[in-house]
């Protein structure tokens, strides 16, 4: 009965919708007064103040200084630049330590739930629950577990006779203390994203392969592995660029010691623009580091990514 | 053949069947118990010392021969170390927050799946573009911000440059797109308005979504540290739980059984969240990885 009615004036109620716009900007104003603010400004003013001599405690003497705070940053003689360059060369080793085990141990646990057995939600649970969790719980309680006196891993390593290492104080046992305590708190999270994609492929595929004789190892091989390889490149990317923002384990776990050994760059960016109150020069490194990450997810996506993806 | 597909987040029944044999079903097992002991034994260590006596803190016993609760009334009574008012903070921070959040994302996120409007694609493309850029480029223009407004040390200096993320909009957005368009047109016929049609028709059908960014929305508020670190690191009082715990552990070095307890208050109430919306949470992170 009304079928026809509705048929006619769909369309016409909706061009008349079009008309009254003002609605829409309503819609999504208190979001954008935001992202304006907080997003979009802030792109532009960091390029502003990276270039000046900007110190936040002297808001008289703020000079224009042009390019010269990115030009210090491959000044050998200039201020900053030992401990920039220290900072970054400490994230890339960090990324070094860090990048393998959060991607392969996530793919294989996500393997290993990936399977038909009672008692897998259970491991689900228990292998992403950290992610929940504070960074500071997790750099406190692995910061504990590390403590070279009275620790928990060197009391074990004691009773099992073995000279415990001082941990958080040499190297490489701050990094791998650091890199242990990432892994535990973040890896749940590639774990769920590998998990999705595994079970998103076609189960006829393998049913196909299983006909044609393949093994499972062949299989895994042959379809698993290139039909994650999508997913592969995006978490291979945001895992990149968590390890590349590395601040709080270092900051709570090490101090950034020993000898500025785990002194990040973010960490060094925080030192200079909030403890030293140095902006200009903090908003100039910001916007360096944020260029080497830019070319790296675009290096990442373009050599592996795939044309033929979603 | 052509069954109903699982949702995305469930755990199919039907995938590779684990070996046949005893043997290899126990070693499956064995290998999946040590893993989840890597990720349960800091859990228990860590409320293990928390419930110790300051001479049992260095002994590798996991359960306490003398256990107390000395760790906890000691930091509830510290009057240097207010955990309670950080508590709240955190609280209210949390609740604000993700109140927040939710109206403004859902708002945007409907005009973007459903509404047309000039400048729609431009705006959206300018969001997209955001997505991409390291967080660190904002961090200083943002806290010259905050500061310029006189929000150092405030509440709404937390809150504010938060709201200005994208996910959640996306993720509303995403949500709104994949219900028919029939249910407004129906509305739409009977005379009522965009906003009448959004709260009455859209938003009773978007409970699981809403909870969903709800919930990792009051996470990640709980458990943010630097950004509350800059603009609430001059004021004890004012601190919430995550920067509080560092302070705690500035002031408490080596008094390990308090800082756990600290850890632990700051910890329980995630878990718990995680314990009854387990299935949302996971959803959500499901949801990340089908975007890229």
């Amino acid at each position: 009965m009304a079928t026809k009615v509705e048929a006619l004036s769909v369309p016409a109620t909706r061009k008349a919708r079009k008309k009254v716009s003002i609605v829409p900007y309503l819609f999504i104003a208190p979001h954008l007064l935001f992202f304006a603010a907080f997003l979009a400004w802030p792109f532009f003013y960091g390029l502003y103040i990276s270039l000046f001599k900007f110190d936040f405690l002297r808001p008289d003497r703020r000079p224009f200084v042009g390019l010269q705070n990115y030009a210090e940053l491959f000044d050998p003689k200039s201020v900053p630049f030992d401990d920039f360059w220290n900072g970054l060369s400490n994230t890339g080793e960090f990324i070094l330590w860090s990048v393998l085990p959060l991607v392969g141990i996530a793919l294989v646990l996500a393997v290993l739930l990936n399977r038909n057995y009672p008692g897998r939600g259970i491991f689900r649970t228990i292998f992403f629950a950290p992610y929940t969790l504070s960074v500071t719980v997790a750099s406190v309680l692995w910061w504990w577990i590390f403590q070279g006196q009275g620790g928990l891993v060197n009391n074990v390593l004691k009773g099992i006779g073995l000279t415990p290492p001082n941990w958080l104080g040499d190297m490489p046992g701050a990094w791998i203390a650091i890199t242990i305590a990432t892994v535990w708190w973040t890896i749940g999270f590639n774990t769920i994203i590998f998990l999705t994609a595994l079970q998103e492929i076609p189960k006829s595929l393998y049913e196909a392969a299983s006909i044609d004789g393949a093994n499972s190892q062949q299989q895994f091989m042959l379809i698993t592995i290139p039909m994650l390889r999508s997913v592969m490149v995006f978490v291979l990317t945001i895992t990149l660029i968590a390890s590349a923002n590395l601040f709080g384990q270092p900051y709570l776990m090490t101090g950034g010691g020993p000898a500025e050994g785990t002194q990040t760059v973010i960490y060094r960016i925080f030192i200079e623009g909030i403890l030293r109150s140095q902006m200009g020069r903090a908003a100039a490194m910001s916007i360096f580091v944020a260029l080497l990450l830019l070319s790296q997810t675009y290096l990442n996506f373009k050599f592996f990514g795939s044309s033929q993806e979603q | 053949m052509a069954t109903l597909k699982p949702a995305r987040n469930e755990i199919q029944d039907t995938e590779v069947e684990i070996g046949e044999s005893k043997l290899s079903k126990l070693g499956f097992y064995l290998l999946m118990t040590l893993f989840a002991l890597f990720f349960l034994l800091p859990l228990l260590w860590m409320v293990s010392t928390a419930f110790k006596p300051f001479e049992e803190w260095l002994s590798v016993s996991w359960i306490p021969v003398n256990p107390t609760l000395d760790n906890f009334t000691s930091i509830f009574n510290d009057k240097s170390l207010p955990v309670l008012n950080w508590f709240f903070n955190s609280l209210l921070i949390a609740v604000l927050f993700t109140t927040a959040i939710l109206i403004i994302d859902s708002l945007a996120g409907y005009a973007y799946a459903r509404l047309e409007f000039p400048g729609k694609n431009f705006i959206f493309g300018l969001m997209l573009a955001t997505l991409v850029m390291p967080g660190i480029m904002f961090l200083i223009p943002n806290y010259l911000t905050v500061a310029r407004l006189g929000w150092i040390g405030t509440i709404q200096g937390v809150i504010a440059p938060g709201l200005s993320g994208v996910f959640g909009v996306f993720f509303m957005r995403q949500f709104f797109q994949s219900l028919p368009r029939e249910l407004e047109e129906a509305a739409y016929i009977d005379g009522a308005s965009v906003w009448h049609t959004f709260v009455s028709v859209i938003l009773p059908l978007s409970k699981g979504p809403i909870i969903t960014l709800g919930i990792i929305t009051f996470l990640t508020s709980w458990n943010e540290f630097l950004w509350s670190l800059l603009i609430l690191g001059g004021k004890r009082t004012a601190l919430t739980l995550p920067v509080g715990l560092a302070t705690l552990q500035g002031q408490y070095t080596f008094d390990y059984g308090k800082l756990m307890a600290g850890a632990l208050v700051l910890t329980l109430p995630v878990l718990l969240l995680y314990a009854i919306f387990q299935r949302y949470i996971i959803r959500s992170i499901s949801m990340t990885g089908i975007k890229g």
